[in-house]
């Protein structure tokens, strides 16, 4: 516990107000750690501003979200209509609508390059392994949230996307059936769904990401922020203490985060206001289509954010299982000849490689379907020990870790295309080898991100003043 | 990094130009004019009520919503008002759930935000409906004695036959190019068996309005939503350029 501080008695009165606050609560030392003593690294660039981003889509949904609560029925006689009444007869219901609409996926934009940033710079690598997990934690309960408020408008997408993803949880073996019953509330997605997902989506999920977001944040200003170049800006301070190559967060980047926030809502409000739908995109045309139980789409399709992860679930075929089982194989194989390991440890991964292969072959495609979409995303949790490189930013890397990285995100995208069009036998093919590249780019990194000449890094950040 | 982001672009294109049409009868294009002519959407408004708004609801639709297209609550409760007395419900329909069911084989469906509903790869859901209303012909194969070329096999008879008058589709048998052992049915343009009320360009004219009317019923806000984010882009825009002056006033001491 601080020392108890008494302000002069002909101070001004703000400071006597603060002295008093401070007494009681870190007010002052808070807004010193985290803001204008918190020394960030001042090379950041484009990439720097989906973080602050983030938060800010962050508060357009709770607070959008907060005003559709007061107009929306969760009631699958009703909830549609509520939706439209929104739409029509609230003043600027329209308006605060869009917002949370074209708001969620927006977040998903700014998230996914929030992710890539992190990926190239290697804002993962220790000491930064926690603030990776909470941002992993974050997205996970992101896709919560945008699949459980998907279903609110009880449209036909809405409907019959719930209907397949819930159905996913079916083929968990032995459970799924079960599993699948307790998640919907009923045999069919139903209006007891439809309450629970309210309730999740706007109280239980909302406060955990909440949460994170906190712990994300406190765990990032405790380790201090990495820059584009992964050089420690603390192994080098002044009399001080200050880190030569930090400038305080305020006003330094908050000035600099005002002018992303204002060219961000430049793009987000010319979404909202000339193009609400995006194409189909945003919102889908079946969308406007009232929930019919009794009357499948012909083709339905996740939202965009979520088609490169659906793409690998489609992909997942019984061809696909024999696949993963000759690959499981092949690096059993390759493990046992090549590796250096004891004569215990080889036996131990030749019985773990049967093993995996007989589980493969037993259960259904659809189940080991599920592993991989749940898999492609778990993963990210495990990237900063799966990331061997000696340098942490890819400016240092050799040049063809670029190329590596280049495909990896070309085939993501693909993935997402793709998961977007109808099944076919060029998606289907296409989608495999973009499960395998995705895949391949995560367990072979402890291989690959060892390879290669690496360029000297710098001892300073390398900035060029504006 | 700028090949990555080469990269990106690269793959962004490939998506662009791999999005196949969909299967169907292309679509014609919707005049889109019409949308901000107060006298095609009021006559759009006249032949809704008129005749859809027998079958088909507009549930989420408040009569006295129509002051935006310039009409007055009057000349509402004058001349639209049929089903009710009161202009402030909304386009309710008598129809019995049941029997719809018997006389069409299915409950006609909501108007309200149809246009929005049914766009697609070919073109705007109010291209659809202008396609599709102008796309029938008679079959007496069907059980209503109308069949659509956009929209196979439908329930709903040709409600404005008397407008546009009866006509046939005329059918020729193809070999198929990729496959001589198959025959296309393929459309050779239709023939007119009964002259309707209009000439087929009035008749043209009278769909555009009626769709007009159906794609600003689905959003009636659209035209004000369009109008006011021209001025928050423009106040956008000047704060845009006081932030990035602003920011490089702050960083000018950062060396």
């Amino acid at each position: 516990m601080a020392e108890f501080k008494t302000a002069a008695a002909n101070a001004p009165i703000g400071e006597k107000l603060m002295t008093w606050v401070d007494n009681r609560f870190p007010a002052t030392k808070l807004y010193k750690e985290h803001l204008s003593e918190y020394y960030a690294p001042k090379n950041f660039n484009f990439w720097y501003f989906f973080g602050s981003l983030a938060m800010l889509v962050l508060v357009i949904q709770i607070v959008t979200g907060i005003f559709l609560v007061m107009h929306y029925k969760p009631d699958a006689e009703r909830a549609f209509a509520s939706v439209e009444y929104i739409m029509r007869d609230v003043p600027w219901g329209w308006l605060v609508r869009y917002m949370h609409s074209t708001g969620a996926s927006a977040f998903f934009i700014v998230v996914y390059l929030h992710m890539f940033r992190g990926m190239m710079y290697g804002s993962y690598r220790k000491p930064r392994e926690l603030v990776w997990i909470f941002g992993c934690a974050i997205f996970l309960c992101l896709m919560a949230e945008a699949f459980m408020g998907y279903l609110l408008p009880w449209g036909q997408m809405s409907y019959w996307g719930a209907q397949v993803i819930v159905n996913l949880f079916a083929a968990v073996p032995f459970v799924g059936p079960d599993l699948a019953l307790l998640i919907r509330g009923d045999y069919v997605v139903s209006d007891a769904t439809l309450n629970r997902f309210f309730s999740f989506h706007v109280i239980a999920v909302p406060l955990v990401l909440l949460g994170l977001v906190v712990a994300h944040i406190i765990a990032l200003h405790e380790v201090g922020s990495n820059n584009p170049d992964g050089v420690e800006i603390k192994a080098k301070k002044d009399a001080q203490g200050r880190p030569l190559d930090g400038i305080p967060f305020h006003p330094y980047y908050s000035v600099h985060d005002i002018l992303g926030v204002s060219v961000f809502l430049m793009l987000f409000t010319a979404v909202v206001f000339f193009a609400p739908e995006f194409g189909g995109y945003f919102l889908e045309y079946n969308n406007f289509i009232p929930a019919d139980p009794l009357k499948t789409p012909a083709h339905i399709a996740p939202v965009w954010y979520f088609t490169p992860y659906y793409s690998m679930l489609r992909a997942t075929t019984d061809f696909m299982v024999n696949v993963l089982v000759a690959l499981v194989a092949l690096g059993a194989v390759g493990a046992i000849l090549k590796g250096r390991f004891g004569g215990g440890a080889k036996v131990g991964i030749a019985i773990a490689a049967v093993a995996a292969a007989v589980l493969l072959k037993t259960f259904d495609a659809k189940f080991w379907g599920v592993v991989v979409m749940g898999g492609a995303v778990i993963i990210l949790f495990f990237l900063p020990w799966l990331d061997r490189s000696p340098v942490k930013s890819i400016r240092y890397r050799p040049d063809w870790h670029k190329i590596v990285y280049g495909v990896f995100v070309f085939f993501f995208l693909v993935l997402g295309y793709f998961g977007i069009q109808a099944p076919s036998a060029l998606n289907e093919t296409v989608s495999q080898i973009g499960t395998l590249v995705y895949f391949g780019f995560f367990l072979l990194m402890p291989w690959w991100s060892t390879l290669g000449s690496f360029k000297p890094v710098p001892e300073r950040v390398t900035f060029e003043s504006h | 990094m700028k090949r990555l982001i080469a990269l990106l672009f690269a793959a962004l294109a490939l998506t662009g130009a791999a999005r196949a049409a969909e299967g169907g009868i292309p679509w014609d294009r919707f005049p889109a004019a019409k949308l901000s002519d107060q006298a095609a959407l009021q006559n759009g408004a006249r032949l809704f009520v008129n005749y859809c708004l027998n079958c088909h609801s507009a549930e989420y639709m408040r009569y006295n919503r129509l002051r935006d297209i310039g009409l007055s609550e009057a000349q509402v409760k004058q001349n639209l008002l049929f089903a009710t007395d009161k202009v402030g419900e909304t386009m309710k329909v008598a129809l019995d759930p049941k029997e719809a069911k018997a006389w069409f084989g299915g409950v006609p469906p909501d108007l309200t935000v149809i246009a929005r509903s049914r766009a697609g790869a070919n073109g705007s859901g109010a291209d659809y409906l202008y396609t599709y209303l102008r796309s029938y012909y008679r079959d007496n194969t069907k059980a209503t004695g109308w069949n659509n070329l956009a929209f196979p096999s439908v329930g709903m008879p040709h409600v404005l036959w008397e407008l546009q008058g009866q006509r046939a589709a005329k059918f020729v048998d193809e070999a198929d190019p990729h496959d001589p052992a198959k025959k296309l049915h393929r459309f050779a343009g239709y023939e007119q068996l009964t002259p309707g009320k209009m000439t087929p360009l009035e008749y043209d004219n009278a769909v555009a309005d009626l769709v007009a009317y159906l794609q600003w019923m689905g959003e009636p806000v659209q035209g004000q939503r369009v109008r006011l984010g021209v001025w928050v882009l423009l106040f956008l825009a000047g704060f845009t350029v006081i932030a990035w002056r602003l920011n490089a006033a702050y960083w000018k001491d950062v060396k």
